[in-house]
């Protein structure tokens, strides 16, 4: 395969102490992700998906093993900057949108954009852009209580990528979606990864849903399946 | 790069139910606290911008106040003809020999009776003061029983409409105009010839003299004469120092003023807590993303203080606001020196009003403080995690 690899773990465990017992969340798992993948992380609930994808984000640590992200060890940047690395490199969806009640469309996308060096019309273009692929131009005035669950969670994806980051991770994005909005963004996600050659990492419950990816594996107890 | 200022104000807007009652409090706090100085400033000016600079008043050695002061008619009659007082285009000497009486008269509510200061004023003691006007009516008539009353006093006293009479001492007055101060004590006297008045009171001395001297260098001498001249035991100075030693300090007010305002404000701080801490934690899951999306914890925190800040602000405004609707308003209190009725006006200056805000800010960040830090020390994950 010529394909390089965007993100490599090696051996990482996540263990939680919970007063005298030890939770383990993610045991010795090692995967390879290429770019451009769609990969799809299924397994039962408590199976340590969501940790998973949290370290691979960077908004946690493993407590032992390696997570290479594009060639950088996530274990080595310190809070500030893991928060730089985050902002520039991934786009994270959330099963409940986590829009900005009080901003409109156009201001939560816009969101990430203010972290970084880009004046305000160029954060206007990439806005609209990121917009226009999600279908919702015609919503940036917005407030997100004045749009459906499956527009808001569109314009989630519009503020996953407005950064142009290389990744994007998205946790069970449709499950609090019915099924048409959830085809919606699912097709969103897999255009996101053919057309334009993201790398999405989706956790889901749905088989329907991990139909959509490209490939699929399976996190049980926290160790890795098949 | 910070949070956008929007974030912060939308978030004070959208939850104006549950923030109103502090924005409120706060309001309160700055209400008395700029109405409370705004009373003190007005009793300063009250005296305090009271006389002509080109004047010099004269009152007996070791009296403080003119009230208290008894000078001689002999000594009248000698100083009047000192060739350092300007004449007028008649030839006459502009001074003024003054006598002032405390007389009690009734309310107009009812309430019972205050003193108020009769100053009998000699002919060329109207010209010597001219911040002095006649707003209504006539001045008096010498030789007459006639008075002009300070229109800031018309209400708060029974009869002192025009054409109306009352009784001070043993004889009656009838009211024949209003006089306006400016602002100055004039505003709480009432004026009417000098011998109508020593002749009704049975005062055979004077209070003061106010006297207009040719030029400056004429008033450096008038005033090295008064007080070189053993014979007359007078102490001469200029009108304006005169009156500036004679303004009430409003200290006691202000001491209230600003103790008040601190033991309120700690309500208001505890108030602006609770409800940050509220509305902070109703938003944990907000915060988690937003740092995700990379923002710092300081963003964080500046953001939730400007939050409190902006919510302090408003009730902040609200309070000058209110507190401005008094200024200007009449009111009196009791003067120390002739136990007399001093007229002042509550007196909200820009200062007053910005010290007002920026003491409803201090409030806002001192609430927000811990709240903000608080919400930005918690991890990412766990703030993502609550519900
Ligand atoms: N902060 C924590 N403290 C203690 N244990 C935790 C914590 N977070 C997660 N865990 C434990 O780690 C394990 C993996 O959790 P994780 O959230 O990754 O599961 P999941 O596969 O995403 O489950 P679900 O499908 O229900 O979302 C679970 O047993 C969970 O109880
Ligand atoms: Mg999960």
């Amino acid at each position: 395969m010529s394909v390089p690899n965007i993100v490599t773990i090696r051996e990482l465990s996540k263990e939680y102490r919970q007063g005298e017992i030890n939770v383990t969340a993610l045991n010795n798992v090692s995967l390879d992700i290429a770019q451009g993948e769609f990969l799809t992380l299924m397994g039962p609930s408590g199976s340590g998906k969501s940790t998973l994808l949290h370290i691979i984000a960077g908004i946690d640590r493993p407590t032992r093993g390696v997570c290479r992200v594009q060639d950088i060890d996530l274990t080595k940047l310190d809070e500030s900057g893991l928060a730089d690395w985050r902002n520039q490199n991934v786009g994270f969806v959330f099963q409940t949108f986590n829009l900005i009640p009080v901003l409109t469309a156009f201001e939560n996308v816009e969101l990430p954009l203010l972290l970084t060096r880009l004046n305000a019309k160029r954060r206007r273009e990439q806005v609209n852009t990121a917009l226009e692929l999600v279908g919702l131009a015609e919503r940036q005035k917005h407030l997100p209580r004045q749009l459906s669950g499956g527009q808001e969670q569109r314009v989630a994806i519009a503020r996953a990528l407005v950064t142009d980051p290389k990744l994007i991770v998205a946790d069970e994005p449709t499950g609090n979606l019915d099924s048409n909005s959830a085809q919606e963004v699912l097709g969103i996600l897999q255009m996101l990864s053919r057309q334009i050659g993201k790398t999405v990492i989706m956790v889901t419950h749905d088989p329907k849903a991990a139909a959509f990816g490209s490939r699929s594996i399976h996190l049980e107890k926290g160790e890795l399946t098949n | 790069m910070a949070l956008p200022l929007r974030y912060s104000f939308r978030n004070v807007l959208i939850r104006w139910r549950s923030t109103f009652a502090t924005v409120l409090g706060i309001a309160l706090v700055v209400f008395v606290f700029v109405l409370l100085q705004s009373l003190a400033a007005g009793i300063e000016k009250s005296s305090g911008n009271t006389g002509d600079p080109r004047n010099i008043m004269i009152v007996r050695k070791g009296s403080t106040a003119e009230s208290a002061s008894l000078i001689s008619r002999e000594n009248l009659r000698e100083i009047q003809y000192f060739e350092e007082i300007a004449r007028n285009d008649r030839g006459e000497p502009i001074i003024s020999a003054d006598v002032l009486v405390l007389v009690n008269l009734p309310r107009s509510d009812g309430s019972g009776e205050a003193n108020v200061l009769l100053r009998g004023v000699s002919p060329r003691g109207v010209e010597l003061r001219p911040q002095v006007r006649l707003v209504a009516g006539r001045w008096f008539t010498p030789g007459k029983r006639e008075i002009v009353v300070s229109s800031r006093m018309a209400n708060r006293f029974a009869n002192f409409g025009i054409g109306q009479s009352f009784k001070a001492g043993t004889a009656n007055f009838i009211v024949v105009g209003w006089l306006d101060g400016g602002g100055s004590a004039f505003d709480s006297e009432c004026w009417m010839d000098a011998d109508e008045c020593r002749s009704v009171f049975e005062r055979d001395l004077y209070s003061s003299f106010l006297v207009r001297p040719v030029d400056e260098s004429a008033a450096t001498k008038f005033l090295e004469r008064i007080e070189a001249d053993r014979r007359f035991k007078l102490k001469a100075e200029k009108e304006v120092e005169y009156y500036r030693k004679q303004t009430m300090t409003a200290a006691p007010i202000k001491w209230l003023g600003g103790f008040l305002a601190i033991m309120m404000s700690v309500g208001a701080v505890f108030a602006a807590m609770n409800t940050m801490y509220a509305s902070i934690g109703a938003r944990t899951r907000e915060i988690g993303t937003l740092r995700v999306l990379g923002f710092r914890r300081r963003s964080v925190v500046l953001a939730l203080l400007i939050e409190g800040a902006l919510l302090a602000l408003i009730g902040g405004i609200v309070g000058c606001g209110v507190a401005y609707l008094w200024n200007g308003y009449t009111t009196a209190t009791m003067g120390f020196e002739t136990f007399s009725e001093i007229v002042f006006e509550f007196t909200v200056t820009p200062r007053l009003m910005a010290e007002g805000l920026i003491f409803a800010v201090l409030v806002g960040l001192l609430g927000s403080f811990l709240p903000s830090v608080r919400a930005s020390r918690l991890p990412v994950i766990a703030a993502l995690k609550s519900v």
